[in-house]
């Protein structure tokens, strides 16, 4: 029983890692109809930085704002970095090619992809990094005969907090009610004087942003970093926005949650090596009977 | 006192389709403006025109003196002008209420501003206020036409722009629906419908341009347009009248 706990618990730190990142693909997707393929590494590259400068201030940090501080102030960094770039590449890789349609769009995120893997790989190399484990807090605790980290507990804090923090401005508040408008109905949006650039930028700052934010957790929770692994990341939050139903953002929160515990419950009780075969079934199965994901819904308009 | 809209000579392109092909009418503060045509005559293309969705190929839109043309859509909102779409457009998954407030987005920061206005709205509308917390996809047709009006008329603006607001309802509605745009229009706000019922658009406008293919045909007030033999019989049921009797003899 115990290894189920954990194994949920486990899963639950890396859905919500899925979850942040899906967040990213599902409003870009909501907005721009644009599976933004650079977004995977959006999140490699927030890692790296949050590396870097966890490597490069350590002294500082440690002096300055201890531990728990030091993994918040590269996260933030790394998030503000990560926010400037992601409106960087909209401007450069798509908000020329809109006109062209969405097929072009698509070529261009992944192109843009790209250029971000090759840029990380030329400017960190092409091996591993390992996050500094002096700045790392490893505290382990036993609740209840389940072995549980400080760090686990705070990451799931974190990311809960921030989901929350998104649920709340896109589903509480005017200028989300504008975001989801102009998901639905880009012209009519406009009628309202809603400034579809600024949606766009307002997308494309905090999708990066959670991503980079993610990126530095995922550093922190495995130690150990690589140039490719938003392409892995990037998929399974893919497939977590599939599940939840694109263009959903609660759904993208519970799909990437269901992800990652499905997977960890998969590597416990079937096989470690078949988890990703185990979760793309499960895929498989939900859009046979739910084609518009778990959460997808439709609503019929009325003429 | 100069007109509070005037269109001059106005061209719309749709690719190498002109839509358009340069009208030109004017609109008096406190008037309604009623624009008659058959579908495909380029009503919609002219309201969304004013509205800054499509490009203007040449000639001018002015509001006040000022000129429109190459405004976005979202500036057009806080020039005064605000638009009821054709086909309600209402945002569904959105709630009645959120699609009041959008109404009023560009006045989002004045929260008294937006509660009056609100009230005004809830005010012509009462079952508006009923439905306030209900996604507005599952609005009835007559429903969502009001919230469309209504939301449009949350910017308080001063020309408010209606396409076709009795399309697809019963005419129990669309009666109900017209004297409320005469109770906007009494309350001080211009109005530029346009219709393809133009019977009952005559009814309610001061004044009425029949288009025809991208041109204005006709034009005059609603009375002299109403008693045209030619418009009687292309817009005002008298062709069908007509015909109807050779069948029975």
């Amino acid at each position: 029983m115990q290894v189920v706990f954990e194994q949920i618990i486990n899963g639950l730190t890396i859905g919500s890692f899925y979850a942040l990142i899906a967040l990213g693909y599902s409003m870009v997707y909501g907005v721009l109809k644009l599976i933004n393929f650079a977004h995977g590494d959006f999140f490699t590259l927030g890692s790296y930085l949050g590396y870097t400068l966890l490597v490069f201030g350590s002294a500082f940090i440690t002096t300055h704002f201890g531990l728990w501080g030091g993994m918040v102030a590269a996260m933030l960094m790394a998030a503000m970095c990560l926010a400037f770039i992601g409106v960087l590449v909209e401007r450069a890789a798509y908000r020329p090619i809109y006109p062209a349609g969405r097929l072009p769009a698509v070529v261009s995120a992944l192109g843009a992809s790209i250029v971000l893997q090759n840029a990380i790989m030329v400017i960190w190399g092409p091996r591993y990094q390992a996050y500094p484990a002096k700045l790392i807090p490893n505290i382990h605790l036993n609740i209840w005969g389940i072995n549980i980290t400080v760090l686990q507990i705070v990451i799931l804090v974190l990311s809960f907090v921030l989901m929350g923090i998104l649920y709340y401005i896109i589903q509480k508040t005017v200028f989300g009610a504008a975001i989801r408008a102009t998901a639905l109905d880009k012209d009519t949006a406009s009628l309202m004087g809603i400034n579809f650039n600024k949606v766009i930028f307002f997308i494309f700052t905090l999708g990066p942003a959670l991503g980079a934010m993610t990126g530095v957790m995922v550093g922190m929770y495995y130690r150990q970093i690589s140039f490719t692994m938003g392409w892995n990341y990037g998929l399974k939050a893919f497939t977590a926005t599939i599940l939840g139903g694109i263009g959903n953002l609660p759904g993208a929160m519970f799909g990437g949650l269901i992800l990652g515990v499905l997977e960890m419950l998969g590597a416990a009780y079937i096989s470690a090596a078949w988890k990703d075969v185990f979760v793309f079934m499960i895929l498989i199965l939900v859009l046979i009977f739910r084609p518009n994901g778990l959460f997808g819904e439709k609503i019929a308009e009325k003429v | 006192m100069a007109p509070l809209l005037i269109i001059d000579d106005l061209q719309i392109h749709y690719g190498a389709i002109e839509a358009l092909k340069g009208i030109s009418l004017y609109l008096d503060e406190g008037e309604i403006v009623a624009v008659l045509g058959a579908n495909g005559a380029g009503k919609t293309t002219l309201i969304n025109a004013i509205s800054g969705l499509l490009p203007i190929s040449s000639g001018n839109v002015t509001l006040e003196g000022n000129r429109l043309n190459g405004i976005p859509p979202y500036e057009i909102v806080q020039k005064g002008i605000s638009q009821s779409p054709e086909g309600r457009k209402v945002f569904s998954t959105l709630t009645v209420d959120e699609n009041l407030n959008l109404g009023a987005y560009t006045q989002r920061k004045k929260k008294q501003e937006v509660g009056d206005a609100k009230e005004r709205v809830f005010s012509l509308f009462p079952i508006l206020r009923e439905r306030r917390r209900q996604l507005s996809g599952t609005l009835s047709g007559g429903e969502q036409q009001m919230l469309a009006i209504g939301r449009a008329l949350m910017s308080s603006p001063r020309l408010l722009l209606l396409d076709e607001p009795s399309l697809g309802l019963a005419p129990i509605l669309v009666n109900h629906i017209f004297g409320i745009i005469r109770e906007i229009n009494s309350q001080g706000t211009s109005i530029l419908l346009v219709e393809q019922n133009a019977h009952k658009a005559l009814s309610l406008a001061h004044k009425g341009y029949v288009l025809e293919n991208g041109v204005i045909s006709t034009s005059g007030s609603s009375s002299e347009l109403k008693s045209n033999r030619k418009i009687q019989e292309a817009y005002l049921g008298g062709s069908a009248l007509k015909r109807k009797g050779n069948q029975t003899t």
